[in-house]
């Protein structure tokens, strides 16, 4: 199977997987907003998201497409670092043209699932999690002062009025820019959707939508925390 | 205005493929900045054998920019600081009084190290002989001008076809990939009327070697681009794995 065994079809499944996540990113983004603009918007989308089939099944599709992007990053490190061999230079250099994120795809990514272990303690836990659990008769205990696993929006109040949870979200969303900034384009080479001239206009793109989308993320968690002040 | 300069060189020296290599410092004086860079080596060896040492060992043959023998890692850089340039073309101008230079051998598992800084680049002649070719039967010549070829395209599978096989590439690169060779082998055929008859077929035998071979999978970090000598565009990165996936998905 050459989506397996050859380097060019592991990288696809890379670049495929990838482009899926960026497209959940995008949908996540603008429920984000929603949520400034209205609570019930908000809360709605939270219900629709909750226990109900379709929702886990897109949960699980989107699990899916986390883990081969893991499994296989994983895979494709090891085999890059055994490809590069023992021995390391003394004297490295990068060139000006090399963008340091591409070169540290695996530790951005780590750092990516590290805070994502803390956003889903924090949401899908309290959320989808304890709407599934209560259904088996395991009873999951939400934080102080929020009534449903549905409202979302309390959720969001609660978390985001906490200065350090804000700036772990904000260091998330640098990761991921980081992330993004490189992939993006380099998804499109690895397609082969590539050329001389559309090489910087993939790069271009590939700069403003990362800074586009993480900013979407970071108006709404900044927004709620000036807002707790206020 | 060149002038004369003295500089130290730390030089990875190795016995074999086997053994364990470690640098050497050695001292350097009077070095005429006009000398090209294999030939401050020449004096460095000359020196070395008159003080009853080995000398070093490294690849040269043109020593004019085409044949892709020369290598060496030099500061940090394949075929060393300056741009778009092989090491036999680097000028010990590039470099001041008193310079430290760290000269490596091309590090990648691709590449075992022979000797000294010489490595074994024979991976990319069995990339080669996998299909870096085109078939052709005897008998008259074709006449070159009644095969029309766009002149875009006659330009990129040129741009490609500069390409001298040198690995600096893979020596640049952070996964040991050797796309940039692979791509523009493949591109320099694939562009042109006369290749693209055993275009797909090429560029499944030659990526099925070059991971075979134990080269890496390439992440787009683009440092190949920036190191080669002749300047060969990732471009071609991309038009091999569109002709590659165009394959394998027709099986
Ligand atoms: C927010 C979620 C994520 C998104 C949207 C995302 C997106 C992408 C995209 C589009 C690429 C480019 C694919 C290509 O070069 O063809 C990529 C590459 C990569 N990702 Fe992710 N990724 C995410 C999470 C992760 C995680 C959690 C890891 C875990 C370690 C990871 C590791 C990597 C690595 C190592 C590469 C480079 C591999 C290569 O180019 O061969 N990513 N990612
Ligand atoms: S692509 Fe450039 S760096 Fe790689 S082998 Fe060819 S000439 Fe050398
Ligand atoms: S010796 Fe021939 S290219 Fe340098």
């Amino acid at each position: 199977m050459w989506l397996i065994k050859s380097s060019i079809g592991r990288k696809l499944v890379m670049s495929i997987t990838g482009l899926f996540l960026i497209m959940f990113l995008l949908f996540h983004a603008s429920m984000n907003v929603a949520a400034v603009f209205s609570e019930e918007a908000y809360n709605m989308i939270c219900e629709f998201l909750g226990a109900n089939w379709y929702a886990v099944a897109a949960t699980g599709v989107l699990a899916a497409g986390f883990i081969i992007h893991i499994i296989y990053a994983c895979w494709l490190t090891l085999q890059n670092r055994k490809a590069r061999g023992g021995d390391r230079y003394a004297v490295n250099v990068r060139p000006k043209s090399v963008e340091w994120a591409s070169q540290n795809m695996f530790v951005i990514g780590l750092v990516v699932i590290g805070f994502l272990a803390l956003h889903f303690l924090q949401f899908w836990y309290h959320m989808m999690f304890a709407e599934l659990a209560e259904k088996v008769g395991i009873n999951v205990s939400l934080p102080d002062g929020i009534a449903s696993t549905h409202d979302g929006y309390a959720f969001i109040e609660y978390y985001f009025a906490q200065p350090l949870v804000v700036a772990l979200y904000l260091i998330w969303y640098a990761a991921i820019w980081f992330h993004l900034t490189h992939g993006f384009w380099s998804a499109m080479q690895t397609i082969g959707i590539n050329s001389g001239l559309w090489m910087k206009r993939w790069i271009t793109a590939s700069n403003i939508f990362a800074t586009l989308i993480m900013l979407c993320f970071a108006f709404v968690t900044i927004f709620f925390y000036l807002k707790s002040i206020m | 205005m060149d002038k004369n300069i003295n500089i130290t060189l730390k030089v990875w020296r190795q016995k074999g493929p086997k053994a364990k290599g470690a640098f050497e410092t050695y001292k350097l004086k009077n070095v005429s900045q006009s000398s090209s860079f294999l030939e401050m080596l020449d004096v460095l060896n000359e020196q070395l054998v008159s003080e009853g040492k080995e000398p070093v060992a490294f690849d040269h043959d043109c020593r004019e920019g085409i044949c892709g023998m020369c290598s060496l890692y030099i500061n940090g850089h394949p075929h060393g600081p300056d741009t778009s340039v092989t090491t036999c073309q680097l000028h010990m101008r590039k470099f001041d009084d008193g310079a430290v230079i760290t000269v490596e051998p091309w590090r990648s598992a691709g590449f075992p190290v022979i000797r000294d800084l010489m490595v074994d680049r024979y991976a990319f002649d069995k990339i080669i002989q996998a299909g870096g070719f085109v078939s052709v039967n005897t008998g008259g010549v074709p006449d070159a001008n009644a095969i029309p070829i766009p002149k875009k395209n006659a330009d990129l599978a040129m741009d490609a076809a500069a390409c001298i096989g040198c690995g600096a590439c893979v020596a640049a690169c952070k996964n040991g990939s050797a796309m940039l060779f692979v791509s523009a082998k493949v591109s320099q055929l694939a562009l042109l009327p006369q290749g693209q008859v055993e275009a797909a077929r090429r560029a499944k035998a030659m990526v099925a070697k070059m991971d075979e071979l134990g080269f890496g999978n390439c992440t787009n970090t683009r440092a190949c681009e920036a190191q080669c000598p002749k300047e060969v565009s990732i471009s071609n990165i991309a038009r091999l794995n569109r002709e590659y996936i165009v394959a394998k998905l027709k099986d």
